[in-house]
This record gives structure tokens, C-alpha cells and sequence, in this order.
């Protein structure tokens, strides 16, 4: 067993460095993450505004599953991807089991309830609040819509960069679903699994920094959107 | 009595009550207001100030009696706690004018904000701003309805002296233009300095409806009597 400090020495080396290795995996993963996020985003905010906006039977049962499927653990919707891209499930035919492709499938199934039930909220919360002035000044449906959209564009976005730190963060099911093939679906996460348990810590250190960097600058991002939208829009 | 014969009612009500379950907000109000000086709605908390005046903007329906305008009767409503839209002080009032036929221009824009004397707070997030701000700028966004009936719920509690002073003054500008005002208020300063005529409400019935000075110099109830004392009605 060497010394921590030297696999840190060995890290930063590789980081400075810029090892290629290196560097396709952390564009892999930041590629299948955005998809996922913005996949999560089409199906999941509109879906979001829908049931905050809308008042039909059976809604608040939408409302409490949506929210307990926040908490879907990723394993299990990797298994779930897993059985329904293999090559006997249902989706097998499609061939994508081991693909970035089913990566991106499983992030944007592990978000899209977050997105979707925090946009619920958001949107819902900020109806509750404008509907008496809404009701007094005489305020049309479709432009209801559009000022409760517009004006929860912060809060929509800050919800985005969760989806993406959640996604990013995510090993399990890209595990599952990715097979985490060396130079093809080996995302950051996998890779540190991966090199932690062979012994290569310096590998499995320097990606570690990398994402933490990047859930760093997530939330940093989304610290700004919200002051900026504090000082500028109330 | 007024004398009805010569002004036409703007609004009658007829034998209006207004329950909540079994419980009786408002019962059997009848009343004509007719163009003219401010009509002031005062009586004790609970008495069901606000809710007569839902009634009359038509947020609320009667649970029976009835309500009746003068054709295409244009009504504004400035809430006792008015919520903001999360923009500029110049878009809350875009955002009023765009439910009407009025141009939206900045000179409408403007003009509507020197009214209120806050066009020095234009771009001014609208949520930064002071209670009485707020007031004047939900007073803006409901004179852009350019309303012939404008109905205010106690426009003026909470804020000092210099601000009500500052709401008043709107207030009777407004008047002076040949807005008819309907305000509700518990303070009898403010009802003498304001009104021409006086409404008095208590336990959700109507006590009293006749000329201001009337109301102060001979109130007719017991109950009108021990308000304009200071005792308490319950
Ligand atoms: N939505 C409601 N549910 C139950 N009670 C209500 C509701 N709205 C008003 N009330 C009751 O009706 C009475 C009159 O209320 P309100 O019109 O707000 O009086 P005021 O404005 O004169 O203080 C109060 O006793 C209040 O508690
Ligand atoms: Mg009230």
C-alpha cells in the first residue's frame, strides 16, 4: 500500500498533464448527462406545469407518485432499463443495451420525476400566490400560463442544474445499462468503481476531483441564477 | 335614505347573504351606490368588509339576493395585501394593460406610474419595494383597467402617516377624475377625510348606509354608536 499522499501527488499530475484517457471519459459523461438532462427537461417540466395547472381526478395521486419517484433509486432504474433494452425484453431489437444511448435513457428516467415534481411545485406554489390578482385584473388563460412560466424561470433552472448534479453524480444504473466498456461507456462514476477496486487510485483521484469540480460549479451556477434573479426580479 | 331618484345606481344589491357552509359572512344586504364622492365601508374586524367587496368585483358570487351593474360597468380591485408580479415596477403595470385594449406603451406605462408617484421606480424589482409602494403600484396596475368603479380593502393599514397620506391623495385624484371609489377602512380619520358617503357593516349585516356627516354627527345603531366610541362589537 503506497502512501495517500502520493496517489494525490499522481492525481494532480494526471490532471495537469491532461491524459487523454482521462479526457474522454469526462467528455463522455458530461455528454450523456446533458442529454439526459435536456431529455429530462422536454418530458418533465411540461408534465410538471401540466398537473400544477391543470385540475382533473385521480391528480393527487399523480402528485404523490410523482414525488415519491423522486427518490427512485438508481440501481433499480438501471435494472429496469436493463430488462427492457436486453435483448429479450421488450425495446431488445433496438440493440442498445451497452450504449451511451441506454445511459442517457436511464439519467433522463432517474430525473424526469425531479424535474417534474420540483417544476410542479414551483409552478403551483407561484399560482397560489398571483391567482387573486390574476382573477382581479382579468387575466386570460394562455397568458396565465405564460406569466406563471415566465416568472418561475429561475426556479426552473436551478431545478435543471439539481436534475444534472443528481444525474452526474449517478453510478449505478449507468453501471448497469452502460456495462462500463472500456472507451465506450466508461462515464466518470464508472470509472472510479472501477479503478478504486484494481488499485489504480490515482485514475480513480483525479476523476474524483473532476466531478466534484463540476457538482461544484452546478451549484455555484445556480447560486448565482438565484441571486441574480433576487436582485433583478424579485 | 339617499335620494336615488336623481342618481342612478352604478350597482345595486338586493337582500345578498353570503355563506361559508353554515356560516353567515353577509346577510341580506341591500344597497344602491350611485357615481359620486368615495363611498367608505367601515366596521369592526370580521364584520365582512372584504368580503362585500369580492361580492361587488364579482371574485365572489352571493349564496342568495342579487348583484346588478350598469351595463359594461369596468371594475378594479386593489387587494388589502396585493401580490407583485417577480418583474420591474414598469412590467407589473405592462402585465395589467395587456389584458385590456389599452396600448401597452411606455408613455401609457408612464403616465400611469406618475399617477401613483412612482415613475422614479420604473425598473425597481417590484418585490424591493416598501408596503406603501406596493399599494400605489397595485393602485397603478388597477387604474391601467381604467375602471369607472374602483374598490379598495383597506389600502392604508400598516402603512405611516406619510404613506397613507401619499395613498389618499391617489385616491382622491382618482375621485376627482370621475372614478367611483369604494374603499373599506376601520380608520375613522380616514373615513371622515375621504368619504362621501358611509357604509357600515357589523356582524355581516349592513347598519347604516348614509352621507358621511350623518354617520358621524347622528349614527343611527347602537352598534354604529359604539364603534364611532371605540367600544368593541362582538
Ligand atoms: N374563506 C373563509 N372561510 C371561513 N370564514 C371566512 C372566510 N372568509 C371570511 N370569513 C369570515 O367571515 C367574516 C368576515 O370576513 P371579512 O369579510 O374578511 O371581514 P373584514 O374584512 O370586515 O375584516 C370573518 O368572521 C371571517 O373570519
Ligand atoms: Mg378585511
Amino acid at each position: 500500500m503506497r502512501a495517500p499522499f502520493l496517489d494525490f501527488a499522481s492525481a494532480i499530475q494526471l490532471l495537469i498533464n491532461g491524459d487523454a484517457t482521462l479526457g474522454a471519459i469526462v467528455k463522455l459523461s458530461l455528454l450523456v448527462t446533458l442529454s439526459a438532462t435536456a431529455l429530462a427537461a422536454l418530458i418533465g417540466m411540461p408534465l410538471g406545469a401540466l398537473v400544477a395547472l391543470t385540475r382533473f381526478k385521480g391528480r393527487s395521486a399523480v402528485i404523490v407518485i410523482l414525488n415519491g419517484l423522486m427518490g427512485l433509486p438508481p440501481v433499480v432504474v438501471g435494472l429496469l432499463v436493463f430488462l427492457t433494452l436486453s435483448r429479450s425484453g421488450p425495446l431488445g431489437t433496438l440493440g442498445l443495451l451497452f450504449t451511451p444511448t441506454a445511459m442517457v435513457a436511464a439519467q433522463a428516467i432517474l430525473i424526469t420525476p425531479i424535474i417534474a415534481a420540483l417544476s410542479r411545485q414551483v409552478i403551483e406554489d407561484l399560482w397560489t400566490e398571483y391567482e387573486p390578482e390574476f382573477a382581479a385584473l382579468h387575466i386570460g388563460t394562455r397568458q396565465r400560463i405564460t406569466a406563471l412560466l415566465w416568472d418561475s424561470r429561475f426556479s426552473l433552472i436551478t431545478i435543471l442544474l439539481a436534475g444534472f448534479g443528481r444525474a452526474a453524480a449517478e453510478v449505478g444504473a449507468v453501471m448497469i445499462v452502460g456495462g462500463n466498456i472500456d472507451g465506450f461507456t466508461r462515464v466518470m462514476t464508472t470509472s472510479i468503481a472501477l479503478e478504486t477496486s484494481k488499485g489504480n487510485l490515482p485514475l480513480a483521484l483525479s476523476l474524483g476531483m473532476i466531478l466534484i469540480a463540476i457538482i461544484m460549479i452546478v451549484n455555484a451556477l445556480a447560486w448565482s441564477v438565484r441571486q441574480w434573479a433576487e436582485r433583478h426580479a424579485g | 335614505m339617499r335620494d336615488d331618484t336623481t342618481v342612478t345606481p352604478m350597482i345595486r344589491l338586493t337582500r345578498v347573504s353570503y355563506d361559508i357552509g353554515i356560516t353567515k359572512i353577509l346577510t341580506d344586504v341591500s344597497l344602491d351606490l350611485a357615481p359620486g364622492k368615495p363611498t367608505l365601508l367601515l366596521g369592526p374586524n370580521g364584520s365582512g368588509k372584504t368580503t362585500l367587496l369580492k361580492l361587488l368585483m364579482g371574485l365572489l358570487t352571493p349564496t342568495s339576493g342579487a348583484i346588478s351593474n350598469t351595463r359594461d360597468l369596468r371594475k378594479a380591485f386593489v387587494f388589502q395585501k396585493p401580490v407583485m408580479l417577480k418583474r420591474s415596477v414598469a412590467a407589473n403595470i405592462a402585465f395589467a394593460l395587456s389584458a385590456t385594449k389599452r396600448d401597452a406603451s411606455q408613455a401609457t406605462i408612464s403616465s400611469l406610474l406618475r399617477r401613483v408617484g412612482l415613475e422614479h421606480l420604473h425598473d425597481r424589482p417590484a418585490r424591493k419595494l416598501s408596503g406603501g409602494e406596493q399599494q400605489r403600484l397595485a393602485i397603478a396596475r388597477a387604474l391601467a383597467l381604467n375602471p369607472m368603479l374602483l374598490l379598495l380593502d383597506e389600502p392604508t393599514a400598516s402603512l405611516d402617516p406619510t404613506a397613507t397620506k401619499a395613498i389618499e391623495d391617489i385616491i382622491t385624484s382618482a375621485a376627482n377624475d370621475g372614478v367611483k371609489i369604494i374603499m373599506a377602512t376601520h380608520d375613522l380619520g380616514e373615513a371622515r377625510r375621504l368619504a362621501g358617503d358611509i357604509i357600515f357593516l357589523a356582524r355581516g349585516r349592513l347598519g347604516e348606509h348614509t352621507p358621511s356627516p350623518n354617520f358621524f354627527t347622528r349614527p343611527s345603531t347602537p352598534d354604529a354608536q359604539h364603534f364611532l366610541a371605540g367600544d368593541l362589537i362582538i
